[in-house]
């Protein structure tokens, strides 16, 4: 099989490259002291513009304050959600959380519209961070539900039988024995919705009010537009942000 | 243990309730009625947008879709194959492999749709680099057609068949291939006659997990195909924005969500493995 | 005897299949009990629903005259030693003892602990975890950890099938020292006719949720009520509708007199086993017979013509004729 190995060494080489050198060339290029794409020098200044335009600031905060709030509601209920499920599956609420990830983020978008605004003519509520905060909650869930099952499947089923055994309630036995077991996979699957919440696009740009721009919405502008070095130097600060939380996650998944 | 049970459910049913199934239910609702003066919807009952999707314009739209997922997802499949099969030979270094291939997915995918725009545009990278090189003169349009947004798909989607793939190939006997290599086969053979057809669940699985992203793909279409490249989702998009023609938006909407559950139901119903 | 549990016609019925039924028991104080059987037949399910993990569909559970069969496992005292042991990985030694205790309102907890890990000697091993622990000492901790709180009646799921095969006769014993050190009534569910046997003040035989015969060790194994149990406890000959134990026969050149009960039979195959010799023949009807001999006793040749020979009283008759 040697010949062949080295065939696929070198596709594979090939295939990473193709899958990193964009975000890298991208990277590069963000430090381009020239707004066109030829190299001209280094330069900190589109860096150095990212973070003084007011706009790009505010809509950070936002994402910043959207993913905190919707990561933290999606995961306690997740994690419960998971564990209800893990003790005895419901296929109705597997099914219907199956079918939230499969659903074009597009029709989830659009249907959530139709949603608040159908709900404004009682409740006389504007969109705003709430009607985003909300939308991020109701899709992130299925990914930590997923990702906190999966860890639960590793772990060993006559523990909470023994903590019952022990003297210990039922809520008991969740919090002393399979919590702790699971709290890896919990943040994992925290950090993972944290990113899905602050990149999110489609649905955010259609439920967001005139007040709650956020990130992707104004990156997105901007791109439209054209191509802009400061989305550069935006995108290369979002990469390594996201990559550094993803590790961090990745880590904590198989601890 | 059934009143705890419910307790931890409760939250996430009312949620899935009220902010999912709800939402699609009124979209169900919105898709047979009329287009208000104003936009917005008023009486009467009709499904009067649904036919109209019959019209040559939505069905190339339509077919667009099909086609430009479908070749997705082969792409991916083709692409992702070998870079699996890597992978699961990598020894004690898989992880490390592994993880190489989904760091960049999991950075903003807005990010690496522009990163595209980047390179492929008029004045982007390639087009300078050629230039510079002396091998064209003008820019050539890389941006803005069906080509630009396959490319971004299978760039955005390429890690979802790797993972499956991945996982087949490694629960993979590999006495079944000492077997084929003591029976005389040369590894091309051993790989198509034996490896690929065991693949087939990893295969299925890939191809579902591409091909419905992609079908209903919003972002890609917007920013690499710019108007010339429409599909559903664009279109979907368009009728709850500019046009605000809600109801035969609700129906483009289900209609996709019809398209996709038909496929899950066909095409997953022999995997016996849940996600949830 | 004190009676410290009483099972009283319990059953368990799934939709399928009848897991336990009508089983009867009684379990004096200070007992050591063994439920023994063949994989499937229901002494797993029966332990389970002493330890409150399963319901009965009928009977009662009574544990110290007091019927328990509608509480749950943590408002019962009796403990559970799990046959994967079960322990807490996050937590150490000393954490996982400490697990029950720390749920009551107690004091002296430590002395406690200490207590009972010198017991089952593990002294000096209490802030390892259990990933650091070989196979038997995670079986001390189970057993320590289920110790300490002083239940009515230790509950064991065949503690000893995960164990290496050389270590589990020491483990044995070990086991019975402790039990009869700490004076706890022990309910004991194992396939293993050996263990049972040599660990047991009395034992209950259970086959397809039926308990067939429950007896101490001697009376189970030399007068077995039922053909299954016989074959349970011990390999047996075959004479027609009457059962033979192998050690039971001796073989001879000649037909037996003197009121011993004899048949012609023809050498097979001679099997040396170490401490005794298995010896194959073929009685005049064409079935086998295993007989067990000295190893210092005569040899006998493939094909040689002998009678064999054993006391009546050795004989096992069953009045019913079961279908197993």
């Amino acid at each position: 099989m040697k010949p062949r190995g080295s065939g696929l060494a070198i596709y594979a080489v090939g295939a990473y490259l193709f899958l990193h050198l964009p975000l890298l060339i991208l990277s590069i290029f963000s430090f381009n002291s020239s707004r066109f794409t030829v190299w001209e020098g280094f330069s900190l200044r589109w860096y150095s513009a990212a973070l003084h335009d007011p706009q790009l600031t505010e809509s950070a905060l936002n994402s910043l304050i959207i993913a905190v709030v919707a990561t933290i509601v999606s995961t306690v209920l997740g994690t419960l959600c998971a564990y209800g499920l893990w003790k005895r599956n419901s296929r109705p609420l597997a099914g219907s959380l199956y079918l939230s990830l499969v659903t074009p983020e597009i029709v989830t978008g659009i249907s959530l519209l139709a949603f608040y605004q159908w709900m404004f003519r009682f409740l006389r509520v504007q969109l705003g961070m709430h009607t985003v905060i909300l939308a991020h909650v109701s899709f992130s869930i299925a990914y930590v539900v997923i990702v906190v099952i999966a860890r639960l499947r590793t772990v060993d089923a006559t523990l909470e039988e023994a903590a019952l055994d022990l003297g210990a309630n039922e809520w008991q036995a969740f919090r002393y024995v399979t919590l702790p077991a699971i709290l890896p996979g919990v943040i994992a699957a925290a950090l993972l919705a944290f990113t899905v919440s602050f990149d999110d696009y489609v649905i955010t740009s259609l439920v967001a009010g005139v007040d709650s721009e956020t990130l992707p919405m104004v990156i997105y502008a901007i791109a439209r537009r054209g191509v802009n070095p400061v989305v550069n130097a935006i995108s290369a600060l979002i990469v390594i942000g996201f990559g550094s939380l993803v590790m961090i996650s990745e880590r904590l998944r198989s601890a | 243990m059934n009143r705890l049970r419910a307790w931890f459910l409760a939250p996430t049913w009312i949620t899935v309730i009220t902010l999912f199934l709800a939402p699609l239910a009124i979209i169900l609702g919105y898709s047979f009625l009329t287009r208000g003066i104003y936009g917005g919807i008023t009486a009467p009952w009709t499904a009067e947008s649904y036919q109209r999707l019959i019209d040559p314009i939505y069905l190339v739209i339509l077919w667009r879709s099909f086609w430009v997922a479908g070749a997705s997802t082969v792409l991916c499949l083709l692409l992702g194959f070998p870079l699996a099969l890597f992978i699961s030979r990598a020894g004690q270094h898989k992880n490390f492999y592994l993880g190489l291939v989904m760091l960049p997915f999991w950075t903003s995918f807005l990010v690496r749709t522009y990163a595209w725009m980047f390179l492929l545009r008029d004045t982007g990278l390639l087009n300078t680099l050629l230039e510079k090189l002396g091998l064209i003169h003008s820019p050539l349009p890389l941006l803005y057609n069906d080509g630009a947004v396959i490319l971004g798909l299978v760039y955005g989607y390429l890690p979802f068949t790797v993972l499956p793939l991945y996982a087949t190939l490694e629960r993979l006997d590999r006495t079944l291939l000492e077997a084929s290599a003591d029976l005389g086969a040369k590894p091309w053979a051993t790989l198509t006659r034996v490896t690929i057809p065991l693949s087939a669940p990893g295969i299925r699985a890939g191809a579902i997990l591409v091909f419905i992203p992609c079908l209903g793909a919003y972002l890609t279409p917007d920013l690499l195909g710019g108007g010339k490249s429409v599909m559903i989702g664009n279109l979907i998009q368009n009728q709850f924005t500019t046009a605000r023609d809600w109801p035969f938006g609700s129906a483009v909407s289900l209609v996709l969500m019809a398209i996709v559950m038909v496929l899950l139901f066909v095409i997953a119903r022999g995997e016996g493995e849940d996600l949830l | 005897m004190e009676c410290v549990l009483e099972l009283r016609a319990v059953s368990k019925h799934y939709a399928s299949h009848h897991a336990v039924n009508g089983v009867s028991l009684n379990l004096a104080r200070g007992e050591f009990f063994s439920l023994l059987g063949p994989s499937g037949c229901g002494k797993t399910t029966t332990l389970r629903m002493v330890a409150g993990f399963e319901e009965p569909t009928e009977g009662e559970i009574r544990l110290n005259g007091a019927s328990i069969q509608h509480l749950k496992p943590y408002q019962r005292n009796v403990s559970t030693v799990f046959q994967n042991y079960a322990l807490f990985p996050h937590l150490t030694v000393r954490d996982n003892v400490e697990f029950g205790l720390r749920r009551r309102a107690g004091n002296h907890i430590g002395d406690r602990v200490r207590d009972v890990l010198d017991l089952v000697q593990l002294a000096g091993k209490e802030s390892r975890r259990p990933s650091q622990l070989s196979g038997g000492e995670r079986q001390r901790v189970a057993l320590a950890r289920s110790l300490v709180l002083e239940p009515e009646v230790l509950l064991l799921d065949e503690p000893l099938s995960a164990l290496d095969p050389n270590l589990r006769k020491q483990v044995r014993a070990e086991l019975k020292a402790i039990q009869r050190r700490v004076g706890i009534t022990f309910l004991f569910v194992t396939h293993d006719q050996e263990e049972a046997l040599s660990l047991s003040d009395r034992l209950g035989v259970m086959n397809k949720g039926r308990l067939e015969q429950v007896g101490t060790p001697e009376e189970i194994y030399l007068h077995p009520s039922t053909r299954f149990v016989a074959s349970f406890l011990g390999a047996v000959n075959w004479i027609g509708d009457v059962g033979v134990r192998p050690e039971a026969m001796r073989i001879a050149r000649e037909p037996s007199r003197n009121g011993h009960r004899s048949r012609p039979a023809t050498i097979v195959h001679s099997t040396f086993l170490g401490n005794c010799v298995h010896v194959d023949t073929r009685l005049s009807d064409g079935e086998p017979a295993v007989v067990e001999v000295s190893r210092l006793g005569e040899t006998f040749a493939p094909g040689q013509a002998v009678h064999l020979w054993w006391e009546p009283a050795d004989e096992l008759r069953f009045d019913e004729l079961h279908h197993e």
